[in-house]
């Protein structure tokens, strides 16, 4: 009923305004520019093409009862559902309280795994648990020593084998953990291309060996179109359970992020940015987000939609209309969200059925302010009770707001006729 | 002097095999069948260029000129408009500088001083070891600068290559000063008559200031040594990368002047339009790119190869 309600809503705006609607014109420029905006930030074409679609179909659906220009409310449609899609809160690792958690890092060459590892360990070593760190990249020269001189900065033992096989030393690794009293393992296995059949049978070998609680896939948020086929072949062979996304502290925008979720389905667990031990942070998906979407505006615009287009009194107020309850203590509500917003087409978003009567008034910033005045001027039970107005109390109206009895008299009339037109629309279910 | 002579095309097309699949097969399967080129048929190009990281921008440079050039054209079947797709990205490399026949100016300079840089993780000391290696194996004298004096065993790892390929090392311990190393390893080469200086950078983010400063530092101490040097600047681009190799480009090319281009790991899936548009767009032509972990997989850029790997 509330969803139908306000679909009249919108053909009143439609008709009336002119604006404030969501064209289909208008639609198509703002999809165009976010199809660009999300290829140029590396989303996969595919991604990009079913996100605007899936989107889309949403919007075209919705009512227009924020105070936002059709752009800006499809915008901040978008920015939600990417917010929604990259996952909507922290996922935090699976550790074992009793035992040993054994967790394994995976992923290409050069995407930051070594360094992570070392952060990893250091970030669980502060919250109190005993991690060994495992050198399993047998094959880059000096990935061993660079493990274990990252060890040694946070005094975090690495368990290496000289031999040659990444296997025996995941699977010893696990032994030297129970057997020195380490409550978490976190192996740090040698970059590969998922197209490198041999070395992706390795990590199947060693994830069947270890059998971890966790595996994390690293992948660099730099990453292109390729970003989905690479991280398919790794959760196609290892079902990883979660995304760490480095470099973030360049300038690239990470769609890949959005591209690898979407594929995959995985939540991103951590940012791992530079080189320092303590540069792991969590992810927050409205960051990447905004980060995406690239324009210091829809942040700005989402924080307003936010923080003046309260979603509860939009549902009260469509709730009073329907019951006929809508009085002039709701209509300077409005207005002050209105005023809030600085926008004069709001009037026709969020007052819906006021603008059908004054569709051949010309409304400016004074008129709002005349019945802002004029509504103020009343007392806390005429607002409630428009009907109680008898000409001395519009005459005294008048006076304290500085406007003429006339003005009280076309506001009062025009309220009226709102009311009498919100009861036949409740009563018939709407207009044809 | 013929260098890099161990450029094998057939593993050239099968590491390109992927991109080949993705751009030409999907080029073929769109148009095949259809007696005349229209509008969905482009659209159709346009989805596949994008897919190839060539970008938005490139890619409608690159569909815009095809159009362009089509207009003319009265066969308008299958092959001629491949033609027409494989010359434009060709023009386009060719527009950024990249040649078939280049080749180091080895004999014009002693000690001829190549510089590395990029950012983390794309592969800069693998190349260093590769070219290193084919330097020595075409008969000079080479000599490498540990100049990563950032990430924990970076030494390590670059000496390791070093062994490989047979070639001299300078390193100072972690922590010290790149410059110092640079300022050191062109010394030793003059004093003791190298033919090729290789000298490796941390890797670094292109937003970072401070390091960027860092590398305009090394330039200026080597050019103390050896006036003119470096005389090569290769900037290293990891092949998966996406839109941001254009700022990497960008940003690097401010701080200090690049001569050429290294594409890493394209053994991997789908991959090129980094390289296309970058020629395109800053005009840097590609001199070398990786294609394996071995130390020979190291090839000579061939932009006409490259094409024709592409579109065969």
């Amino acid at each position: 009923m509330l969803q139908d309600l306000s679909l009249k809503f919108d053909k009143i705006l439609k008709k009336v305004t002119g604006q404030g609607k969501l064209t289909e014109k208008n639609i198509s420029d703002t999809i165009r520019e976010i199809r660009r905006i999300l290829l140029d930030a590396d989303v996969n074409f595919k991604v990009t093409k079913e996100f605007i679609e899936s989107v889309s179909i949403k919007a075209m659906g919705q009512e227009v009862l924020a105070s936002l220009s059709p752009g800006q409310l499809l915008t901040k449609i978008f920015f939600d559902e990417l917010v929604t899609l990259l996952g909507t809160e922290n996922v935090s690792l699976k550790l074992n309280a009793t035992g040993v958690t054994v967790i394994m890092v995976v992923g290409l060459q050069g995407s930051g795994k070594t360094t992570f590892c070392g952060k990893l360990a250091n970030k669980l070593k502060g919250q109190g648990r005993k991690p060994l760190l495992v050198a399993a990249d047998i094959y880059r020269p000096a990935a061993i020593e660079q493990l274990v001189a990252l060890g040694d900065a946070i005094s975090v033992p690495v368990f290496r084998l000289e031999e040659k096989d990444a296997r025996k030393i995941a699977r010893e690794s696990v032994q030297e953990a129970i057997a020195k009293g380490h409550n978490t393992v976190i192996i740090d296995t040698a970059g590969r291309l998922h197209v490198d059949e041999a070395l992706m049978k390795e990590i199947v070998d060693i994830k069947e060996i270890v059998q971890p609680q966790e595996i994390l896939f690293v992948v660099d948020s730099m990453t292109g179109q390729d970003a989905v086929n690479s991280a398919k072949a790794f959760h196609d062979q290892v079902d990883f359970d979660g995304i760490v996304l480095t470099k973030m502290d360049g300038d690239a925008k990470g769609g890949c992020a959005l591209s690898i979720r979407s594929v995959v389905g995985k939540p991103i667990k951590y940012i791992s940015n530079g080189e320092k031990v303590d540069a792991l942070e969590v992810f927050f998906p409205d960051r990447l987000a905004s980060r995406i979407l690239g324009k210091g505006d829809v942040v700005s615009l989402v924080e307003k939609v936010q923080s003046e287009f309260d979603e509860s009194e939009a549902e009260e107020l469509e709730e009073k209309l329907r019951k006929n309850k809508f009085d002039f203590e709701d209509f300077l509500k409005q207005i002050k969200m209105i005023k809030k917003m600085g926008s004069l087409s709001s009037i026709m978003a969020m007052i819906p059925g006021i603008p059908a009567q004054l569709k051949n008034a010309n409304i400016d910033d004074n008129a709002l302010v005349r019945i802002e005045a004029i509504i103020r001027s009343m007392t806390k039970e005429e607002r409630m009770k428009p009907k109680i107005l008898n000409g001395s109390r519009r005459s005294r109206i008048a006076r304290g707001s500085g406007t003429s009895i006339q003005d009280v008299n076309r506001l009062v009339k025009q309220f009226g006729d709102m009311q009498t037109m919100m009861s036949r629309m409740t009563k018939r279910g709407g207009f044809r | 002097m013929k260098l890099f002579k161990n450029v094998n095309f057939d593993k050239l097309k099968e590491s390109l095999s992927k991109t080949r699949d993705k751009i030409v097969n999907r080029i073929t399967e769109t148009i095949s069948g259809k007696v005349k080129i229209d509008s969905e048929i482009l659209d159709e190009i346009e989805e596949i260029l994008l897919t190839s990281d060539i970008g938005f921008d490139t890619s409608y440079q690159i569909i815009e000129d095809v159009k362009k050039r089509l207009t003319g054209e009265k066969d308008r079947g299958e092959a001629a408009i491949m033609n027409i797709v494989k010359d434009v990205i060709y023009d386009l490399l060719i527009s950024g500088g990249s040649r078939d026949e280049y080749q180091p100016a080895i004999e014009t300079k002693k000690p001829f001083v190549i510089l590395v840089i990029g950012i983390n993780g794309v592969g800069k000391t693998t190349t260093i070891g590769k070219l290193a290696h084919n330097f020595k194996s075409s008969g000079l004298k080479v000599i490498i600068g540990a100049g990563d004096t950032f990430r924990v065993a970076a030494n390590e790892q670059l000496e390791v290559w070093a062994q490989r390929a047979g070639v001299e090392i300078v390193k100072k311990d972690k922590g010290s000063d790149p410059s110092s190393v640079a300022y050191e390893t062109v010394q030793t080469a003059v004093k003791g008559n190298y033919d090729v200086v290789i000298i490796d950078t941390a890797g670094r983010l292109h937003t970072k200031h401070n390091l960027m400063e860092e590398l305009k530092k090394i330039n200026r101490v080597i050019q103390k040594v050896v006036p003119n040097a470096p005389h090569e600047t290769f900037l290293v681009l990891d092949g998966a990368t996406g839109q941001n190799a254009v700022a990497q480009a960008q940003e690097f090319s401010s701080s200090v002047p690049i001569t050429g281009l290294v594409i890493t790991k394209l053994d991997g899936t789908a991959k090129g339009g980094a390289v296309i548009q970058i020629c395109a767009k800053q005009k840097q032509p590609v001199r070398f790119i990786g294609v394996g972990e071995d130390i020979q997989d190291l090839q000579t850029f061939s932009p006409r190869e490259f094409v024709n790997a592409l579109f065969d």
